[in-house]
């Protein structure tokens, strides 16, 4: 085996190895989670409020409550995160302000998820008065997703060839004319693609939602955005925790749930994405 | 030769302070072909995207001098009335992603059209004047990017000429182009004169001497002489003319 093309077998063989560790601990957790919520997964978890200390019943309010925080976080981060990422790509000048907000969205991604949970629970609740509600939860998950959802939408943009912008100017757009039809339009697969990753991100996190929305324990679906509700990540956290003696099933079964939920979510993505490569002609 | 259309006075052009046009004087008539020749680098793109203020887009650029559009200064009028009155067609073919029809449909939907049978009959015409009618008109609705090289070319003067200009730029269009490609744009230029004033950058001296009326020669940055095509090409004034034309040079 001492031929370039042996060596070239074993380094081939090398690399297909650890590249099947990458993907281990994936299907080990989908396996492991499906497998030890046989049992308890059924019509009932899903649509019922939890009874006799969160012990049996089902999860709806956990689901709904995370449902509505996607929603609300969506609502303040895709208009602040696109908009923002058009600005900086189309109009901004290259100058010591527009690096300094650069510098800034590198640095607020690399900010650790607790660290957002206080400083919401200090603004949004406790500042601005919003109490532990939707609104404040919803607020703390916008900024946490601000980072990923401009830098996906600055790479989107960027994507967009820089030719499709001056065949616009030169027939006379006006510049929002050029980024409304000739470069939004293009850099809109990435976009979504992007947004709806850091969303699914969102989704799954506990540390924000701690202080500033989650509830122990509240069998009743919320009436508006100032009231408190349960979400998916933090009740899986206390009935891990927090309830003895409770059904292990129950615990991965909600987990299962919540790993559907996002998987979900960024098969939404993926779909997005394969529909607008077919599409994509230059 | 009549009215003058274009004309430029004491005008400098720079990039990052560095000069690539100095002092140019010169004017353009209305319905000529000014073929616009020279040496790589020395300001012929730069003057063409000068007049209709397209090197803005850059940010190290800056400008001295006025360039005038039919007597009034380009600086004091707003930049998509100027760019709808003066297109420009690039070296490259390039089209945008979209049908052939909503590719041409595009500059006058950007200037508020919004009729259908009135942006039906500005694409067919510009079709028309660009040659291009015959080839595309039963699929106006395909992709433009499955046109050839050839006619994606003539596409981007049918996209130019539908949003009604006066004045036609053309920077280097065939240089991407097999001569039968070119021969049709050349021919579409011939026709278009009736109603438009052109103006062609070239590196190819034999396609100035074919299409245009007068010549200008440009080197460094500076204008070395302008006159008739037949006068400029048979006997030049400058020798440095004289040796570009013979290709001692460039």
């Amino acid at each position: 085996m001492k031929t370039a093309q042996g060596r070239e077998r074993i380094a081939f063989i090398i690399l297909g190895i650890i590249t099947f560790f990458v993907i281990l601990p994936v299907f080990l957790t989908i396996f492991y989670v499906a497998k030890h919520s046989i049992g308890a997964i059924s019509w009932e978890f899903i649509s019922q409020y939890p009874r006799n200390g969160m012990k049996e019943g089902g999860i709806l309010p956990a689901i709904v409550g995370t449902v509505y925080l996607i929603v609300g976080t969506m609502i303040f981060s895709l208009p602040i995160g696109i908009l923002s990422a058009v600005y900086l790509v189309e109009y901004a000048k290259d100058n010591f302000f527009t690096r300094l907000i650069k510098l800034s969205i590198v640095n607020l991604s690399g900010i650790p998820s607790i660290v957002y949970g206080l400083f919401g629970f200090a603004l949004f609740v406790i500042f601005m008065r919003f109490g532990t509600s939707i609104l404040a939860g919803s607020l703390t998950l916008a900024i946490m997703s601000l980072p990923v959802i401009v830098t996906a939408t600055k790479e989107a943009l960027e994507a967009v060839p820089y030719s499709f912008r001056e065949i616009s100017f030169s027939l006379g757009a006006t510049k929002w004319q050029t980024i409304r039809y000739c470069v939004l339009p293009y850099a809109l697969p990435g976009i979504l693609t992007g947004t709806v990753l850091s969303l699914s991100r969102a989704a799954g996190e506990t540390a924000p939602i701690l202080f500033t929305v989650a509830a122990f324990y509240l069998p009743r679906l919320p009436r508006s955005v100032f009231d408190q509700v349960m979400a998916l990540p933090y009740h899986l956290y206390v009935i891990s925790t927090q309830v003895p003696n409770m059904p292990l099933k129950i615990s991965f079964a909600t987990a299962f749930v919540l790993i559907l939920l996002v998987f979900l979510m960024n098969l939404v993505s993926i779909v997005i994405r394969a529909h607008f490569r077919k599409k994509k002609q230059w | 030769m009549s009215d003058t259309i274009i004309e430029t006075k004491r005008f400098s052009a720079y990039f990052d302070g560095r000069c690539v046009l100095k002092d140019l004087e010169m004017k353009i008539f209305a319905h000529e072909i000014l073929g616009i020749i020279g040496p790589a680098n020395s300001g012929k793109t730069t003057f063409l995207r000068a007049l209709n203020r397209l090197n803005y887009l850059k940010p190290n650029y800056s400008e001295k001098g006025e360039i005038y559009f039919l007597g009034k200064n380009i600086n004091q009028i707003k930049d998509s009335e100027l760019r709808k009155r003066i297109g420009i067609i690039f070296a490259l073919p390039q089209v945008l992603p979209m049908s052939i029809y909503n590719n041409i449909a595009y500059g006058p939907r950007v200037h508020g059209i919004r009729k259908k049978s009135t942006l039906d009959e500005l694409v067919e015409v510009s079709l028309k004047r660009a040659y291009l009618w015959d080839e595309v008109r039963d699929r106006l609705n395909s992709p433009a990017l499955k046109l050839s090289g050839g006619q994606q070319q003539r596409l981007c003067i049918a996209r130019t000429l539908a949003v009604e200009p006066d004045v036609i730029l053309y920077d280097e269009p065939c240089s991407g182009l097999d001569p039968i490609s070119t021969a049709k744009v050349e021919e579409a230029m011939q026709e278009l004169r009736k109603h438009y004033t052109q103006v062609l950058v070239t590196n190819n001296t034999k396609q100035a001497a074919r299409v245009s009326q007068r010549c200008a020669f440009f080197l460094m940055g500076e204008l070395i002489e302008i006159d008739e095509t037949s006068k400029l090409f048979t006997a030049p004034h400058d020798k440095r003319t004289d040796d570009y034309i013979r290709g001692k040079f460039g």
